[in-house]
């Protein structure tokens, strides 16, 4: 066992262990080892035994103090609702990923003095508190929360949470109204048909009984189950365009308002109530599970507010004080400490800054910003403190520019659905003029005829097998991306993703693991690499320093005197009397006099010396994700066509396209730039997909053919992706293309089964061959066969247990980290 | 085949008994989370004063 008890990610090196149950775990970092020591030590170690998958990686304890501001009550005001004594909050908590995390945050909240009551819902990642305010206050709840390795977010907009909801019960009542209508009026179909087939005349009195109750059963289906196709329909004709419902409802309205008619005018001509019914419920069945895809990623309607903070720390006349945001006024001088993301665009006032741009820019590295620089909101400062004067608030920061950005670069998105909605208006269009030429031709033949003929045209036309063809092949093929740990969040997305030639990786980081590590270390004067490392970490401790952080495996017991850290450049410290230095190399020769860089090493390279001669040369490097390799020479063997576009330097980016066999890299390319190169690759009739993590990628991912974000990546890569990597696991993506093009194939096996009946039986149908109840019948069994079809594309295992391929929370809730 | 007239009547009466039930059900928030509420069963309450024992 080499991962973390906790979080499942690589010890590397740690020694730590956390004692849970009465056995040494191993854990890889000090936040890991407190969060289980915690979860254990307070009797609920059976989280372990029952969570699916490992836990979130908490970050580091340093941040604690970020939820004081949350105990003044005013603050916390605009979060909670208070009665009397009780006030209850809504709290959306990252790394929320399974039940028994909802288990746990439940248990651990109910120990708390005064908590009323606690709801976790693990669909939808969010808990909600009710408490007793005179023994708790709101930073009390998110504290403890934070404590279990979770981050909460109060959720500051309750009615769009109000209004999911609704919107599920509400589909999921017209999905049960129509399941139950449809059940009712088959069983009484049955009954007529079986007297037909047997050549019985039913006797006509119990016949037009059997109507009225499928009519009373069938008008609750019609107008309450069907309302949304119904009325959808209505708006896209009133806004003179052809959507996908209307040829549906065309058909519905027809089929409903001539079987009424024929209930009442006697016993002459066909009902089709259960043909209505049946279609709605398919229909209400496909939106259903439509919408529960699409819900999931609804979390990110609170997502840009997350990427800033609600708090400020003001620099004042009366020295520094805590603010909300929204207080604040261009000019303004503001705090930001270590660690903390800048709430507002701004110019850097004193000390030189770090500033981790990774979700804005894509690059990997902290970049160094100088007094009178121009610094972000939404980066992070990863050094100590800096003081910025404000240029820009809200909606005027580059990051509200960015999301501007990416939903015009939406509109470049090739609009499929358009494509089968012409295509349906189409058919509609034949299908009425044959229906048309049917009466005409009946009346100047035989008049008594031509109702039930021309009816027996239209429901045998009805485009049900047609309609549902490739939802059906979609849902099958969604159920098992989740098993692949693949997210659809756009049914477009797999039917292009079966068509692409190139593949995008845009930066480095969705190939790598986004961590330094030490790939080499050459030792010099006489010492042991063990030796090396051990002092380097000693020194580099303190520091947080992203470099600083790939030597933490290698520490261990020793003080270090004097400890300067130098911003940029590195540390100095004393460790047994003796003068050291690590750090960029002509920081640390100053103290040494001595710079000799072996050539060999690339990445980022740090030295260790002491004050007489150089002791070690580390070079740092980004690892490869362990699929990546494997993964590009398979899209290569599906004749797809990989490339990395990257924001980062160049040499960085050779190594990597080196190390996993890309040929195509471009480095050092804008968020626009990117975007131009993915619109000419267009312009050239390429199919792109683009494969992306960061905010700044918005754009990009938005204007590629597919988009695929990273599970780990920003929210709003997710909003404007077409795909997530739940898992971050690049060997899906392979897993991805060819259950693409499987589901292709299988949806146009489906269109064209649908097509072959629907054209094979009109002309029958038209000429009087066909029944009306036997074109019902045809109707049925042809969808019944494309449904059929599409379970080919379930899991193996899932075949036999799962009738209908509904996408389970299972992999909806995963995402919500 | 009278029995028909009363039996299919009774029949949309459960129908829409098991309709209202299931509204019930949506309204009060039953399948708002399918997945929690699993693992109630095996939270542990705090130890009650009254144990089997007691006489």
């Amino acid at each position: 066992m080499n991962v973390c008890f906790h979080c499942g990610e690589p010890l590397r090196g740690s020694t730590l262990v956390a004692r849970v149950e009465q056995r040494d775990e191993p854990v890889c970092c000090s936040g890991c080892q407190a969060v289980a020591e915690l979860i254990a030590g307070t009797g609920l170690g059976d989280f372990y035994r029952y969570r699916d998958g490992s836990s979130v990686r908490p970050g580091d304890g340093s941040q604690s103090d970020k939820w004081r501001v949350y105990a003044d009550p005013q603050f916390a005001a605009q979060f909670t609702r208070t009665s009397k004594e009780q006030t209850s909050v809504t709290l959306l908590i990252e790394g929320l990923r399974c039940s028994a995390c909802s288990w746990l945050i439940d248990q651990v909240l109910r120990r708390l003095g005064g908590v009323h009551d606690v709801s976790v819902n693990a669909a939808t990642g969010r808990a909600s508190v009710i408490w007793n305010n005179a023994q708790l206050n709101l930073a009390d709840i998110m504290r403890t929360i934070a404590q279990l390795g979770y981050v909460p977010h109060p959720v500051t907009d309750e009615t769009v949470t109000q209004a999911l909801r609704e919107e599920r019960r509400d589909s999921l009542k017209r999905l049960a109204v129509a399941g139950f209508g449809m059940m009712q009026v088959m069983m009484f179909a049955v009954a007529v048909y079986s007297a037909e087939l047997a050549n019985e005349i039913m006797e006509p009195r119990l016949l037009s009984y059997f109507r009225m109750v499928s009519l009373l059963v069938a008008t609750p289906v019609m107008f309450y189950a069907g309302a949304p196709i119904l009325s959808s329909a209505w708006n896209s004709v009133r806004s003179r365009s052809i959507g996908m419902d209307v040829p549906v409802s065309i058909a519905l309205v027809l089929a409903y308002g001539a079987s009424v008619w024929n209930t009442f005018s006697g016993a002459g001509g066909e009902v089709y109530f259960d043909s209505v019914t049946m279609f709605i419920f398919f229909l209400t069945l496909g939106r259903f599970v439509q919408m529960s895809v699409r819900q999931h990623t609804a979390g990110v309607t609170d997502a840009l507010a997350r990427q800033l903070p609600s708090i400020a720390h003001r620099v004042g006349a009366n020295g520094i004080e805590d603010v909300p945001v929204t207080s604040l006024l261009l000019g303004g001088v503001i705090q930001v400490r270590r660690g903390e993301v800048l709430p507002a665009d701004g110019k850097l006032l004193d000390a030189d800054a770090h500033i981790d741009e990774a979700m804005l820019t894509g690059e990997s590295l902290p970049v160094h910003r100088k007094i009178g620089q121009r610094v972000v909101a939404g980066t992070i400062n990863v050094d100590g403190p800096i003081s910025i004067a404000i240029t820009a608030l809200g909606t005027d920061t580059a990051l509200s520019h960015i999301v501007a950005l990416m939903q015009r670069a939406q509109t470049y998105k090739p609009a499929l659905a358009r494509n089968a909605d012409s295509a349906a208006a189409r058919f509609l269009g034949y299908v009425l003029i044959g229906a048309g030429l049917t009466c005409a031709a009946w009346l100047a033949i035989d008049p008594s005829q031509a109702f039930a003929a021309t009816l027996a045209v239209l429901v045998v036309a009805c485009p049900c097998a047609f309609a549902i063809a490739t939802p059906a092949a979609l849902a099958s093929a969604t159920a098992t991306l989740g098993r692949h740990g693949i997210l659809l969040t756009d049914p477009d997305a797999l039917e292009s993703l079966a068509k692409v030639d190139h593949i995008v990786f845009d930066k480095t980081g969705t190939l790598t693991q986004g961590e330094l590590r030490i790939s080499r270390c050459i030792a010099l004067a006489g010492l042991s690499e063990q030796q090396c490392l051990h002092t380097a970490a000693l020194l580099e401790q303190a520091s947080e320093h992203p470099l600083a952080r790939a030597f933490a495996p290698y520490l261990d017991q020793g003080t270090v005197e004097d400890m300067q850290t130098i911003a940029g450049r590195g540390v100095q410290g004393r460790i047994g009397g003796r003068l050291y230095r690590i750090g960029s190399p002509d920081f640390v020769a100053e103290l040494c006099r001595e710079q000799q860089q072996p050539t060999a090493l690339t990445g980022s390279v740090i030295m260790l010396a002491d004050e007489q001669r150089a002791l070690a040369w580390f070079e740092l490097t980004d690892s490869l994700r362990p699929a990546a390799a494997s993964a590009v020479s398979q899209l290569r063997s599906l004749n797809i066509e990989p490339q990395i576009l990257s924001g980062d330097g160049s040499e960085a980016v050779q190594s990597i396209a080196r190390q996993c066999g890309i040929t195509e890299q471009f480095a050092r390319h804008s968020a626009k730039q990117k975007l131009t190169h993915v619109l000419n690759l267009q312009k050239q009739g390429r199919r792109v997909a683009v494969i992306g993590d960061g905010v700044n990628d918005a754009p990009v991912l938005g204007a590629a053919d597919v988009s695929i974000a990273m599970g780990r990546g920003s929210a709003l890569a997710h909003a404007s992706a077409g795909l997530v990597l739940v898992s971050d696991n690049l060997a899906a993506l392979p897993e991805a293309v060819l259950l693409a093009r499987r589901t292709l194939r299988i949806a146009k096996q489906n269109l064209l089964w649908a097509a072959i009946y629907n054209l094979g039986s009109i002309p029958l149908a038209a000429l009087g061959f066909i029944p009306p109840w036997l074109a019902a019948l045809g109707m049925s069994l042809s969808s019944v066969a494309v449904m059929l079809n599409s379970t080919r594309l379930l899991p193996r295992g899932a075949r036999h247990t799962a009738a209908s391929p509904v996408v389970t929370s299972a992999h909806l809730r995963e995402t919500t980290a | 085949m009278s029995i028909l007239f009363v039996l299919i009547p009774l029949s949309l009466a459960l129908v829409i008994f098991a309709g209202w039930g299931f509204f019930w059900a949506v309204n009060a928030g039953q399948f708002d989370d399918l997945e929690s509420p699993g693992w109630d069963a095996l939270r542990d309450e705090p130890p009650t004063n009254e144990s089997p024992g007691d006489a």
